[in-house]
């Protein structure tokens, strides 16, 4: 997040530590000190991957720069460096986290593969927070958690903030949410062999594709991760011997339920920090509900010189790589010749679920919302990856469905795919996507045996046709 | 009215339809299309429908006529038409069995002569394809002729090796190629994340072995139910297959010889040969008695102990690899270049990664003899070797001696000469034009023994389809043999699509080239202490067109999942510029294309100073 990180629950009182990373003609420090005026070409507030992005660019581009940033320590007092959310608290921690947990899976194949492990198979929290956490201080190179207003969730809940720096494993856990966030961490927790629950209100990864959704959340549930669907917590109260007791209601009967664990995590969603920001001094318009910055296609905000990029601006996707493009493309605009605009459209990204999913373009629903169903062709199939086979694992949900117009040549709106190495697999059709591929051309192209990917350009099903589409035993 | 058809009214969608009542349905239409020369689908008010009886009348060409909205099963028939073709609106019309399409098709083929050529086509044969090879390109081409409409037979024999190995139906790819490779590729790769498996935290016994015999089993297991499969999709589709070696006796007629012997004459109209290769031997001194290949080694009942690979060919490197990653003593013998016609850049880093993890090279040798010390499972074997450039001679012991050369075309033994079909004397390979057509004309070809092909089962898969849909459809499609991807699966995968440096060197010249690249280091590899420069991400664009990707390389993890994606969008002609446009996917490997800015030109260091 670019926009500096006010607090979403502030408390009142608490001295805020700046950082300033300052710079000239590309010479890192120039500047130096942080008290003071100074005059700059361009003033970046918010360390994160977009803002560092953006401030990097300026320099190389020869002009004065400075970085503002802080980070308020988490209602845990959790804290980190320079970098932003993706580096200390999400996408790098996040999938070591979850590598770990697949890493679990593959020892449990691996006796199908002839390796002779012998039990027991434990993990150790510490050791692995400790190799992450190690990893992460090494790059040092915003936005923050919502917690809701229930008794006992800022005292005894935890964040994604704090997760990745626990130094003991967080044992029984509830995580509360049904984001992206909330499902990774749930499946880690899982795959590392945690008792692990999820409690959701409604439906999982909104403003995903909820067919795909529901699958995920169907491969998790059979690999161990149970799930509490139309609850809200009410209170949490903590027991003598320390665990946590948490009160829910079922939004559906209207009972109460109530169940202990070790921990809970919250991840309901985030806000951004522009609270503290003073923007309404400045008339920087924001968003009154979410409190997110207005943007137009410039990333220009209603003050002509203030622009915001990443998480804090309306409607963008909360994504570390389109910040760092934004970033730099804005920069772009004000210093050099360039006048190219950041593309919002078919960004591509993957969620590390244990089976992970991939996505770049329309969703069905977004697809049918803004073509109508007659006019879209969804091709889709089921697949076995081809080392499911041997190590027995259940593919049942592994999935994949492309999203085109209907009329020829059928161009290609949205690609989704469920297995493994989804970001991989994902990111060469998200180019294709963007030269404006269309189902013909995909179908054209020669696959690359054996892979998982490949039965991309073998989909010849489509949804509409209403034959099965799942695998029949053979390629 | 029979009852079946009035349970089909009721619900319109053939899909939601019991098995019995589908197949049924299916019979009653392949019925009317095999039994008319010209079966027209139609609907009674239907201009398109009109227009084509019009132009069969006018020909004077008999036809039977379908009008689907005046039957009671219409919609259920319409339904399984699109099944059986892909196409949902009427007219729909066959031909000599074959689907021509609608109306504008029709017209087209009018025009053409199609249409008249057709017509004229009699069946004096008893089949109108045979082709000769059950691997994957064979049986695609089998199977979607019979969709068309037509009778196919497949001749599929495997010549055992001469070690004894034989297997099942489907080819190289699923008994002895890429499906046993990838399998114990990952075996290897799953005891690299036995290792990494501990700095995230697992604990477990130290003592970790590997099982050959129980991993062969399972590998085994897995294709045996892979060759059923093949025999129950065949069936399905009403090819007939025949387990027998295919001879050509004369232009249409082909002897078939069963294991034991007996022999069976067949004609056809048309011929498809897709025998496909076999591993080559050196033609030294105890080279077929003791050594074994690829054809063996995924079979192999007991584990091969310390091998000798010759050969730098891709199946050399990938077995090599995965041996290797069992714990195996593995040494590999080249005589030249590793992975010859790869991009030599690329192909030295795969060898040094090995190198590095444990695989040793014998460069510039050449084995001369192979003795045997010891029988035994496995034995020991005494091999002598010589070098290219001098008079140095070399002796080592190994367990198990892999061979892997090459492969020679199977296209000596099957009677070609007799047919007039021309062969590469030097190479065995078989010449077609663009069309996979051979010098006679009926004779065709597909696979690893075309000339200058690409030598991949998604090619052979992809080319025999487009035949039977020339051949026996109203499709004029060929097959696009220009930026095929492939990935070479050496315990540091390497993917490639398009040109190699030097090929595009040749091609487009060096002025007109700019090459990006970079070094990357993947995200689970650092906090499993793995190498930090060694992963390698490079393309190579053509400054004179708006800087298209004319070549792409990847070496890393998952270097096929990558690739298959930036294929698909070098065939939509991917850019330079449209690769710095678009968003990564973060923390991938792939993403590294998305910020490639260092060019090779520019000399400016690539390596990984530690952070992102």
């Amino acid at each position: 997040a670019m926009a500096a990180m006010a607090r979403a629950l502030p408390r009142p009182g608490r001295r805020f530590r700046w950082r300033i990373w300052a710079s000239a003609g590309g010479v890192r420090g120039a500047a130096g000190g942080a008290a003071g005026q100074q005059d700059y070409d361009l003033l970046v507030i918010g360390g994160g991957s977009g803002g560092l992005a953006c401030a990097k660019e300026a320099a190389q581009l020869g002009r004065k720069v400075a970085v503002v940033d802080y980070v308020e320590p988490s209602p845990r007092g959790t804290k980190w460096g320079l970098g932003g959310t993706c580096v200390n608290v999400g996408c790098i921690p996040k999938k070591l986290m979850h590598y770990a947990a697949l890493l679990g899976h593959m020892i449990q194949d691996a006796h199908h593969y002839g390796w002779e492990v012998a039990q027991p198979i434990q993990h150790d929290w510490k050791k692995m927070a400790e190799a992450v956490q190690n990893h992460v201080k090494s790059l040092n190179w915003g936005h923050r958690v919502q917690l809701q207003d229930i008794e006992g969730a800022l005292e005894y809940g935890i964040t994604s903030d704090d997760i990745f720096w626990l130094k003991e494993s967080p044992g029984k856990t509830l995580v509360v949410g049904a984001s992206y966030v909330a499902l990774e961490c749930a499946g880690f927790l899982t795959g590392i062999g945690l008792d692990t629950t999820v409690m959701m209100r409604s439906i999982p990864l909104r403003g995903f594709d909820q067919q795909m959704s529901s699958l995920v959340t169907e491969h998790m549930e059979s690999h161990g991760t149970q799930f509490l669907r139309g609850c809200t917590p009410s209170r949490i109260r903590k027991l003598p011997d320390g665990q946590l007791q948490v009160t829910w209601e079922d939004r559906l009967s209207g009972k109460e339920d109530m169940g202990t664990f070790d921990t809970v995590l919250w991840a309901i969603g985030r806000v951004p920090e522009t609270r503290s920001l003073n923007l309404e001094k400045a008339g920087v318009n924001t968003n009154p509900k979410n409190q997110k910055i207005l943007v137009d296609s410039q990333e220009a905000t209603s003050v002509p010189h203030i622009y915001a990029i990443g998480d804090v601006a309306e409607g963008r996707p909360e994504l570390t790589p389109t910040a760092i493009m934004a970033g730099r493309l804005l920069a772009q605009r004000l210093f050099g010749q360039s006048s190219d605009l950041m593309d919002y459209n078919n960004v591509p990204t993957t969620v590390f679920t244990p089976l992970e999913y991939g996505c770049v373009g329309l969703s069905e629903e977004q697809a049918v919302a803004r073509h109508g169903q007659e006019n879209i062709e969804v091709y889709h199939a089921y697949y076995k990856p081809l080392e499911f086979t041997v190590a027995e694992k259940d593919a049942s949900q592994c999935y994949i469905k492309m999203v085109c117009l209907r009329e020829p040549p059928q161009l290609v709106l949205g690609l989704h795919f469920l297995g493994p190495n989804a970001g991989e697999v994902t990111q060469g059709f998200a180019l294709g996507i963007k030269c404006g591929a269309s189902y013909a051309q995909v179908m054209r192209t020669v696959g690359i045996h054996p892979t998982c990917s490949e039965e991309v350009v073998k989909l010849r099903i489509s949804k509409r046709s209403g034959l099965d589409p799942t695998v029949t035993g053979c390629g | 009215m029979s009852p079946p058809e009035r349970r089909a009214r009721l619900s319109p969608r053939a899909a939601q339809l019991p098995p019995e009542t589908r197949e049924e349905l299916r019979r009653h239409l392949r019925g009317l299309i095999e039994n008319n020369r010209v079966m027209i689908f139609s609907k009674s008010y239907c201009p398109h429908s009109t227009r084509v009886k019009e132009l069969f009348s006018s020909l004077g060409v008999d036809y039977n006529i379908l009008e689907l909205d005046q039957v009671d099963a219409g919609a259920s028939m319409q339904e399984m038409l699109f099944e059986m073709t892909n196409q949902r609106t009427v007219p729909s019309i066959f031909v000599n069995k074959v689907h021509m399409g609608g109306s504008d098709r029709i017209f087209q083929a009018h025009q053409s002569g199609l249409l008249q050529k057709l017509l004229q086509e009699d069946s004096t044969y008893d089949y109108d394809l045979i082709v000769i090879g059950g691997g994957s390109g064979g049986l695609s081409c089998a199977k979607e002729a019979a969709t068309l409409g037509k009778k196919v037979m497949v001749l599929d024999f495997v010549v055992p090796s001469p070690r004894g190995t034989t297997w099942g139906l489907g080819g190289t790819c699923v008994n002895v190629g890429c499906i046993p490779k990838k399998l114990m590729h990952q075996a290897a790769l799953l005891g690299q994340a036995l290792l990494d498996s501990r700095k995230f935290g697992w604990e477990y016994s130290q003592q970790v072995k590997h099982n050959w015999e129980s991993m062969t089993e399972a590998i085994q297991n897995h294709i045996g139910s892979l060759n059923w499969g093949y025999r129950v999709s065949l069936r399905e589709k009403g090819v007939a297959y025949v387990n027998s070696y295919g001879e050509f006796m004369g232009q249409h007629k082909i002897k078939a010889t069963t294991r034991k012997g007996q022999e069976t004459f067949y004609t056809a109209a048309k011929f498809v040969i897709a025998t496909g290769e076999r591993p080559r031997y050196l033609g030294i001194q105890g080279d077929k008695e003791y050594c074994i290949t690829s054809d063996d080694l995924f079979s192999l009942p007991y584990c091969p102990g310390k091998t000798l690979v010759v050969g730098a060919s891709y199946v050399a490197l990938e077995c090599a690899g995965f041996l290797a990653g069992f714990g195996l003593d593995v040494t590999v013998m080249v005589r030249s270049v590793l992975l010859r016609g790869f991009d030599q850049e690329m192909a030295e880093k795969v060898g040094s990664y090995m190198e590095q993890h444990g695989v040793k090279f014998l460069r510039k040798f050449v084995p001369v003899t192979i003795q045997q010390l010891e029988k035994g499972s496995p034995g020991k074997l005494k091999v002598s070797a010589k070098s290219t450039e001098g008079a140095e001679t070399i002796e080592d012991v190994y367990n198990t001696v892999l061979l892997a050369i090459g492969r020679d075309s199977c296209t000596k033994k099957l009677g070609l000469e007799k047919i007039g079909v021309s062969v590469n004397e030097r190479s065995g390979k078989i010449p077609v034009n663009d069309a996979e057509q051979t010098n006679v004309p009926h004779i065709y070809a597909i696979g690893d023994i075309l000339e200058g092909k690409p030598e991949l089962t998604p090619v052979a898969i992809q080319a025999g389809k487009l035949l039977a849909r020339r051949l026996f459809g109203a499709s004029v499609e060929k097959c696009d043999y220009i930026n095929v991807p492939t990935t070479v699966f050496t315990p540091l995968e390497y993917g490639c699509c398009g040109l190699s440096e030097e090929k595009a060197i040749e091609v487009y010249k060096k002025e007109n080239l700019e090459v990006f690249h970079t070094l990357f280091w993947p995200l689970e590899w650092t906090v499993a202490g793995r190498d930090n420069n060694t992963c390698y991400a490079k393309i190579i664009c053509n400054k004179l067109d708006n800087d298209r990707v004319v070549g792409f390389h990847v070496l890393g993890p998952n270097a096929g999942e990558i690739t298959q994606g930036f294929a698909a969008a070098m065939k939509c002609g991917l850019t330079k510029q449209l690769l710095d446009h678009t968003v990564g996917i973060h923390p991938t490997c792939g993403e590294v294309f998305t910020t490639l800015d260092i060019t090779k030109s520019s000399g400016r260091d690539i390596t990984q100073k530690g952070c992102g």
